[in-house]
């Protein structure tokens, strides 16, 4: 069920880009199982209530990848799948990257290093709430540029926030080209650790894994955890896979049509 | 005559006790100098409710923003060189973009660190957040309009940045005076010339009203504490009055009051205006009041500039 669904998310990202004729289709794709792991299976949270005080929360830190996010709400039931060709067009909800006129939204992300302060902030406000919800944050690889990120680091181990899950999208690849070429950020996971987080590893299109890896993050006490999911941009689509041009291009209708009937197929 | 000298930040402070006293959702942000600015007493008195954040202010205004959005009434101080210099981008992106109820209340604003120099002095963040959609922008001019429009704020939504100064001020209002966000208060009415001024300027503008009358000019004065959204109808009221306005600010010219008021006559009832502010500048060490002199924010600079506008007529 959660792979038709990983499928489906896939097949709704490439549509939505290509009638939008724009849209971040490759750190989309990255994602999927990863969200589809998130919503479908681990966290708490109810279509019909939103606004749910105790829900879990995710904040899509790498807000570019809001195709993913916009397909996994729809499929979800945040709001009705045929609303996602409405993607970046004028008087959309669904802009060009996520903000609060789409329910399921948390963090209006997309400016890229916040979405894990933010996600501290919601993490704080449980621990003073004394509320279980947990918070997840999905970030970039690209995002560890980013000094805050470090900043947000630091301040996660500070207050000992073990209902914070960040998870970053290692897919290898930032907008000007590879991240090892554009600002190494190896050794990922012994920085994280100099940080004093709780450090995992998994193949980001296993669901088994990146589940696994979620409970044990779950199981982890006074220590956040970051689950490094290694991954591929543009996973699924051969020809955007590994290709740093469709971190922000959209590919055609009929290459899309062609697509999107092989992957149903298979 | 016996003038009462306070502190805006110790004033700010004490609104934080009362407010965190009676309502549980204020938490309080602090990045590495909450001794200096005093919200140390809030995490004092409500340490599970204060979060310092260390040299991070980035981090620090989007850990507020988490917090604004799980329910809490985060307030945000350090220097105002540091918030909102060192985080535009997170106060647009992560505050005012989904106009979270977060209160930026930033503490000496302006000239007054004097001696740290330029780097540590403020000219341009009220533009700055002046330009900000959705964003509140207010500048008290004593403690006891700190704490009323610090207090008043909690009623209104939405984001807020409130620049203190360090300097201590001659108490201008009573704890009983109404000061309210959005309204300006006409401390002095007059005929001839309207003052208009925020801020430690505030107390300059009374003074240059004083030094009017002695030469028989009747000059109408008004705090603008709240420069976003302005009073544009006590502005405009005023205007119609007396036909000329000064303008008296703690920071550039370009993009805080001045063209505030500018901005409002211009387009309902157009009246000469004249800016006393900073002329697109950086300030350097020296005292404060030896730079608001060297810099023409001076009592003498408004009458200056008033007697310009009324010999002009």
């Amino acid at each position: 069920m959660l792979l038709q669904k990983a499928v489906k998310i896939r097949t709704d990202i490439l549509e939505m880009v290509a009638e939008a004729k724009s849209g971040h289709p490759g750190g989309s794709l990255s994602a999927v199982e990863i969200l589809v792991s998130l919503f479908f299976y681990k966290m708490r949270h109810d279509p019909k209530l939103p606004d749910w005080p105790d829900r879990d929360r995710f904040v899509l830190s790498k807000g570019h990848a809001a195709p993913v996010l916009f397909a996994t709400l729809a499929e979800s039931g945040y709001f009705p799948v045929s609303e996602l060709k409405t993607l970046r067009k004028l008087n959309s909800r669904l802009q060009g990257h996520p903000d609060f006129r789409v329910p399921g939204v948390e963090f209006p992300g997309g400016s890229l290093g916040i979405g894990l302060s933010a996600a501290i902030g919601m993490a704080l406000a449980a621990k003073l709430d004394k509320s279980d919800y947990r918070v997840y944050a999905l970030l970039g690889d690209g995002e560890m540029d980013e000094g805050e990120t470090w900043e947000a680091a630091m301040a996660a181990s500070k207050f000992k926030l073990d209902n914070l899950t960040a998870i970053v999208d290692r897919n290898g690849i930032q907008q000007d080209g590879l991240t090892e070429q554009i600002m190494p950020i190896e050794p990922l996971g012994y920085k994280w650790k100099a940080f004093n987080w709780h450090v995992l590893e998994v193949d980001g299109f296993d669901l088994r894994q990146v589940i696994e890896a979620l409970e044990k993050a779950e199981n982890m006490r006074n220590r956040p955890t970051v689950i490094i999911a290694h991954t591929v941009k543009g996973k699924g689509v051969s020809f955007m896979e590994w290709d740093p041009a469709y971190h922000g291009k959209a590919p055609d209708k009929d290459t899309v049509r062609k697509l999107v009937e092989h992957m149903r197929q298979e | 005559m016996l003038v009462q000298m306070s502190s805006m930040r110790d004033a700010y402070a004490q609104a934080l006790l009362d407010l965190g006293s009676k309502d549980s959702r204020i938490v309080v942000l602090g990045a590495d100098t909450s001794v200096s600015i005093k919200t140390s007493l809030f995490a004092d008195r409500y340490p599970e409710r204060f979060f310092n954040v260390g040299i991070a202010e980035a981090n620090m205004i989007g850990i507020a923003a988490g917090l604004a959005l799980a329910g809490k009434i985060p307030f945000v101080s350090t220097y105002s060189a540091f918030v909102p210099g060192k985080c535009l981008d997170q106060i647009r992106n992560a505050i005012a973009y989904p106009n979270l109820d977060v209160k930026i209340v930033s503490s000496h604003g302006g000239l007054t660190v004097g001696p740290d120099g330029a780097s540590h002095q403020t000219v341009e963040d009220v533009a700055a957040m002046r330009a900000i959609p959705r964003m509140h922008v207010v500048v008290p001019a004593d403690a006891n309009s700190t704490i009323a429009l610090v207090s008043h704020s909690l009623t209104l939504s939405g984001p807020f940045y409130f620049r203190l100064s360090r300097a201590s001020v001659s108490e201008i209002y009573t704890p009983t005076d109404e000061i309210r966000v959005g309204t300006a208060n006409v401390l002095k009415e007059g005929s001839d010339i309207t003052i208009i001024a925020t801020g430690v300027m505030v107390n300059e503008a009374l003074e240059a009203g004083r030094l009017l009358s002695n030469e028989g000019v009747s000059a109408e004065i008004i705090d603008s504490h709240t420069l976003k959204p302005i009073d544009s109808e006590t502005i405009l009221k005023s205007a119609r009055k007396t036909g000329a306005i000064v303008t008296a600010e703690e920071q550039t010219i370009i993009g805080g009051l001045g063209s505030a008021v500018s901005e409002t006559v211009c387009e309902s009832y157009p009246v000469p205006v004249s800016k006393v502010g900073i002329r697109d500048t950086f300030g350097e060490s020296g005292e404060h009041k030896e730079l608001l002199i060297k810099y023409g924010l001076t009592p003498q600079e408004i009458v200056k500039a008033s007697k310009r506008l009324v010999g002009s007529r």
